[in-house]
């Protein structure tokens, strides 16, 4: 099978006068996929999606959907549909009526639309309460309307608007794992933005980074996480020791390398760092580390052998699992 | 206890202060005698007086047409003067378009009907329209004053409503007339429904504007009123405006009752 892309973006810049919102951005999208844009507020990718649903259009560069040119497409007039942030569900209308909105401005008869909007609620979840208001709804319950609002319509590309955010831990989780299995079943590509970087590990086919307009890395979570590209990636994405690549013993001193805390091990022959701070979380301790003007965090196997905060600990790593980073552009 | 005997005792005092003088001009209207200072028994006789009375009956009548015309006038051109100041961003030219649609409202009402008054002569002369003073330049001076309050009241509805919905009907395939028509308007239905009551109760309610550019024959309620009056009030008129109060009381109502339901259900 060779893969066909969704969405191709070539060097596609939106600048709101001297912001420079996304910047000369190159990332491929592939058909089937489930994919993160990830990156802190301000980072560009929101502005990214608008571009790929239409509400804005490019300063510079080339967008295609599925193969076409995105050029001058009304939001309309593509094949993609949006669940919003904030939901922006249609406050005058019953959940049904909003579920069967885009399929009414496609002129589908009314007793065929209201089966496939009844048929778009019991998909998520919502058999029988097509008859409310939306207003009457829960955060979670509004968050199923816009979804089903969006799937009604058979779009090839979804663009989810950070869905998860307003919602509290526990539906989060519920959803993200609901979202998943839906992105499986139904097989139509996913596009995520979110600021979360558990969120954006945890569900995603591929992954893209983005910081001040650009991106930073593009990869699988795994990659993301084992070999980030730069400084930024290792300390967004987080859980990594971020450290000079001579300090770690494997390069040259103007780079940064990125070290697990899980590949810190005790080691008599290493270097004695002092230990500031000691969690216990079962069956590892985290340990915060202080070592030559560093500070480090550690990841052990529980033991008893471990020592005490202020009390010193010999320790050292394998130089080959040191990551060394690009530096940021 | 003290303090909210004390605030009941100014709360009286002033719906007394509002509502007595209405109060009393309903009551007076069911005085048998001529009149209107002395109580001469109850008697519904100047209801039926009115309904004889064809100056009245007509005025009533033409002040219903113009502020109802008027007030739909003036609603379609504030929602489409404040969607351009909210919706359209900056534009060359916001700013005094901002200005002017507002101007009317700090603007003293003998000189917008002077001015209007000249401006249709002027029109008369160059073009032959209007031809005479009417109905239809009390519609155009109404639907012009009552644009500028609809467009404060939908401005500010509008402001506040959420973009985003807007773009989701887009992203579902509606083009932009269409959401305007399917999402927008609804949207806006209580701002809509009060701007308009206002711009009617404003036109109902003019008599300055009206008496400058009315000519022979149209007559406005107010304008009818205000001559009789000059000649002794006449309990009919007390009739006429009971009438009149009752109706708008039960307009505003169901108005207010239908906007709270319409608030429940949205939020």
């Amino acid at each position: 099978m060779t893969m066909t892309n969704a969405v191709t973006f070539r060097g596609v810049s939106r600048h709101f006068g001297p912001v420079r919102a996304v910047d000369a951005v190159d990332m491929e999208i592939r058909e089937g996929e489930f994919f993160a844009m990830l990156g802190p507020s301000g980072s560009g990718k929101t502005t990214s999606l608008r571009l790929i649903a239409g509400f804005e259009q490019p300063t510079a560069g080339h967008i295609e959907i599925f193969g076409e040119t995105a050029e001058g497409v009304p939001p309309y007039r593509r094949n993609v549909n949006t669940v919003f942030q904030n939901y922006a569900l249609f406050p005058h209308l019953n959940v049904r009526d909003n579920v069967a909105f885009g399929l009414r401005v496609k002129g589908v008869p009314k007793a065929e639309r209201m089966r496939a909007a009844d048929e778009a609620l019991a998909l998520v979840e919502l058999a029988g309460l097509g008859d409310r208001r939306a207003g009457m709804l829960s955060g979670g319950q509004r968050q199923r309307v816009a979804l089903a609002r969006a799937l009604v319509n058979k779009p090839r590309v979804l663009l989810l608007d950070e869905p998860l955010g307003a919602l509290d831990l526990k539906l989060r989780e519920q959803m993200q794992e609901e979202l998943r299995k839906l992105q499986r079943a139904l097989g139509i590509t996913f596009v995520f933005v979110t600021h979360d970087q558990d969120e954006a590990l945890s569900m995603s086919d591929r992954v893209a980074v983005f910081a001040e307009g650009r991106i930073r890395q593009i990869g699988t979570p795994e990659e993301i996480y084992r070999r980030p590209a730069t400084r930024f990636v290792a300390d967004f994405v987080g859980s990594s020791n971020v450290i000079p690549a001579d300090f770690a013993g494997a390069g040259p001193a103007d780079r940064w390398a990125s070290l697990r805390p899980e590949d810190i091990r005790p080691d008599p022959a290493g270097r004695n760092a002092t230990i500031t701070s000691r969690a216990f979380l079962g069956r590892v301790v985290r340990l915060g580390l202080h070592l030559e003007g560093q500070d480090l965090t550690a990841i052990l196997p529980a033991a008893d052998t471990i020592p005490m905060p202020g009390e010193s600990l010999s320790i050292g790593w394998d130089t080959a699992r040191v990551h060394v980073m690009e530096p940021d552009a | 206890m003290q303090r909210s005997l004390s605030l009941r005792v100014a709360a009286f005092a002033g719906f007394v202060f509002l509502y007595a003088p209405i109060l009393s001009l309903v009551i007076f209207s069911f005085n048998e005698s001529k009149l209107v200072t002395v109580w001469g028994g109850f008697s519904t006789k100047w209801y039926g007086e009115l309904l004889n009375d064809p100056q009245l009956l007509d005025a009533a009548w033409v002040s219903l047409k113009v502020s109802t015309i008027s007030a739909t006038l003036a609603t379609i051109i504030g929602t489409l003067a404040s969607y351009a100041l909210v919706r359209f961003g900056k534009f060359r030219g916001r700013l005094t378009l901002g200005g002017l649609v507002t101007a009317p409202l700090v603007m003293p009402e003998v000189i917008i009907g002077l001015s209007l008054l000249l401006l249709f002569v002027a029109l008369e002369n160059l073009i032959g329209w209007p031809a005479g003073r009417g109905m239809v330049t009390i519609v155009i001076a109404h639907a012009t004053f009552g644009a500028a309050y609809a467009a404060v009241v939908l401005q500010s509805r509008m402001g506040s409503l959420d973009i985003a919905i807007e773009e989701a009907a887009q992203d579902l395939g509606a083009r932009p007339l269409r959401v305007f028509w399917d999402i927008t308007l609804p949207s806006l239905a209580p701002a809509l429904i009060s701007a308009w009551l206002l711009a009617f109760t404003l036109s109902l309610d003019d008599l300055v504007i009206a008496s400058f550019v009315t000519g022979p024959g149209a007559s406005t309620l107010p304008m009818v009123i205000f001559s009789k009056v000059r000649l002794g009030v006449s309990p009919e008129i007390n009739a006429l405006a009971t009438l009149i109060i009752v109706a708008v009381s039960a307009v505003i109502v169901v108005a207010a009752w239908q906007m709270q339901k319409a608030a429940a259900e949205t939020r």
